[in-house]
């Protein structure tokens, strides 16, 4: 079975590259889904009773999803396996831009929009700098060159993501995402699966429900504003 | 290595919104050729111009595949913008890039890797001659008028992405000097591809591409039978230029306006 993890901001198009990836390879493969979000999702349902594939969501509630996602990422395997697909599918919640979700034995796509400002690929470096594929959506919205000055931005980041440029709505462009999908090697070993990079994932005292500001308040990694440009670093 | 020249430009058909195969064998398109592409709003127009904008292989909606002299393009045509040989100007006359018109520009020229040190002026001079609010190089992108965006556009893509066909999407609608852009883009030898409701630039284009149903429903060459036409829509037109500079100079017309 093959794994693809999806990541994003929010609105930047990521279901549209999900439906348009399951509308292209659904005849050749089976292929499940894993939604993971917050407090609400629809599209686990959306995509089932438009394609009759095996999907379903989880909710991270007070946990960053990206942590959740880690959480369940290895039973999801599993459940994909049972179901007999051999192409897993997992959406991000696509909140926190630093958020790098990806892992070995699989593929890593970050879909970002194209009108979504000049300085949002340096602002999602992590997000870019560990993923495979960077999927540009929205391109029927923007002219040449805006295009090439938006690639320029995420070459900036990572010069050597493969960059793919779609209207995710129409499915332009998506041969080339297609077939990087099926160039991707099966998952060989699940029990050894593991993050590519140490993401910001902390599960810190705001983040399980706490509310008061300051750090007198809090535990975990506690910081003054003196001295704290740059708050946590992991190892 | 530079890739090949274009010599053709090739659109192979697809079907209409109802699924109907479309009713031609190819169309062909050159450097230096001029093609309008009309019809009704929703007709199609669009779609067509970014079927050739991403080289569809029947993998659009509307299912036409493009040939690049003769053959499916090298994936570097389609993928790496600089060797990409066609650039389109979209119907947007919003720039959403959160930099002045010099680093925009400049953004682009490093992108494209060319080392030429006033190409950036070049290019906000020539945008300057399609339009008459003057665009300066610390004006922001997303401050320009309609006008001056679609003028920058233009001007970008015949001097920085240099590219040999040009699709431009409804050009008229910003209010931009549309002779003088069809001139330079004669000037330079481009192939050029417009989506249009203007009546003097579909009579100015030497073939135009009728859409109906999401399908070319017939291609036109009037090959010098509408010249009485072209001379009346550029007296016409004519009269309209001035027209306007009068009102949007806060005159009262009251004299004779026929040329």
């Amino acid at each position: 079975m093959r794994l693809a993890v999806v990541a994003g901001p929010p609105s930047a198009g990521k279901t549209a590259v999900v439906r348009q990836i399951i509308r292209s390879l659904q005849g050749r493969y089976r292929i499940a889904y894993l939604k993971i979000d917050v407090v609400r999702a629809f599209e686990d349902e959306e995509l089932a009773a438009e394609f009759s594939i095996p999907a379903r969501k989880v909710y991270s509630g007070d946990l960053c999803p990206d942590h959740a996602g880690v959480m369940v990422m290895r039973d999801a395997v599993a459940w994909a396996e049972e179901e007999g697909a051999d192409l897993l599918l997992v959406e991000s919640a696509g909140l926190c831009l630093r958020c790098s979700p990806y892992t070995t034995q699989g593929l890593g796509i970050v879909v970002l929009s194209a009108i979504s400002g000049t300085n949002t690929p340096l602002k999602m470096a992590a997000m870019l700098a560990l993923a495979d594929i960077a999927v540009v959506t929205r391109i029927d919205l923007v002219s040449q060159a805006e295009k090439e000055v938006f690639r320029e931005r995420i070459r900036e980041v990572n010069p050597d993501l493969d960059i793919v440029e779609t209207n995710a709505v129409q499915g332009t462009g998506m041969r080339y995402l297609l077939r990087a999908i099926e160039d991707c090697p099966p998952i060989t070993d699940p029990d050894t699966i593991v993050l590519r990079g140490a993401p910001p994932l902390g599960v810190c005292t705001l983040c399980i429900g706490k509310t008061e500001i300051g750090w007198q308040h809090h535990f975990g990694v506690v910081r003054r504003l003196e001295g704290a440009d740059y708050l946590f670093r992991g190892d | 290595m530079n890739p090949p020249p274009i010599r053709e430009i090739t659109i192979l058909p697809g079907r209409s919104r109802s699924g109907e195969p479309e009713r031609f064998a190819a169309i062909t398109i050159r450097p230096g050729d001029t093609i309008s592409i009309v019809g009704p709003t929703g007709s199609g127009k669009s779609a067509l111009i970014n079927d050739i904008e991403v080289f569809a292989r029947n993998d659009t909606a509307t299912g036409r595949t493009i040939l690049v002299n003769g053959a499916y393009p090298p994936e570097e045509f389609v993928r790496d913008p600089a060797h990409k040989p066609v650039a389109l100007i979209t119907q947007n006359t919003r720039c959403l890039a959160d930099l002045t018109v010099a680093e925009f520009l400049t953004m682009h020229v490093r992108s494209r890797k060319i080392g030429d040190d006033d190409i950036v002026d070049r290019t906000i001079d020539l945008a300057n001659e399609f339009t008459g609010e003057k665009i300066l190089p610390g004006a922001r992108m997303t401050a320009l008028s309609g006008g001056q965006t679609r003028s920058l556009l233009v001007a970008d893509a015949v001097l920085v992405a240099a590219a040999p066909v040009l699709l431009l999407d409804e050009v008229e609608n910003a209010g931009i000097f549309k002779e003088r852009v069809i001139e330079v883009l004669r000037i330079e030898g481009k192939a050029v591809i417009f989506v249009t409701h203007d009546p003097l630039i579909s009579l100015l284009s030497a073939r135009r591409i009728v859409m109906r149903n999401g399908a070319v429903d017939r291609v036109i060459e009037p090959d010098g039978r509408e010249s009485d036409a072209l001379r009346e829509a550029r007296r016409l037109d004519g009269i309209l230029r001035r027209m306007r500079e009068h009102i949007r100079a806060g005159d009262l017309i009251t004299g004779p306006v026929g040329a």
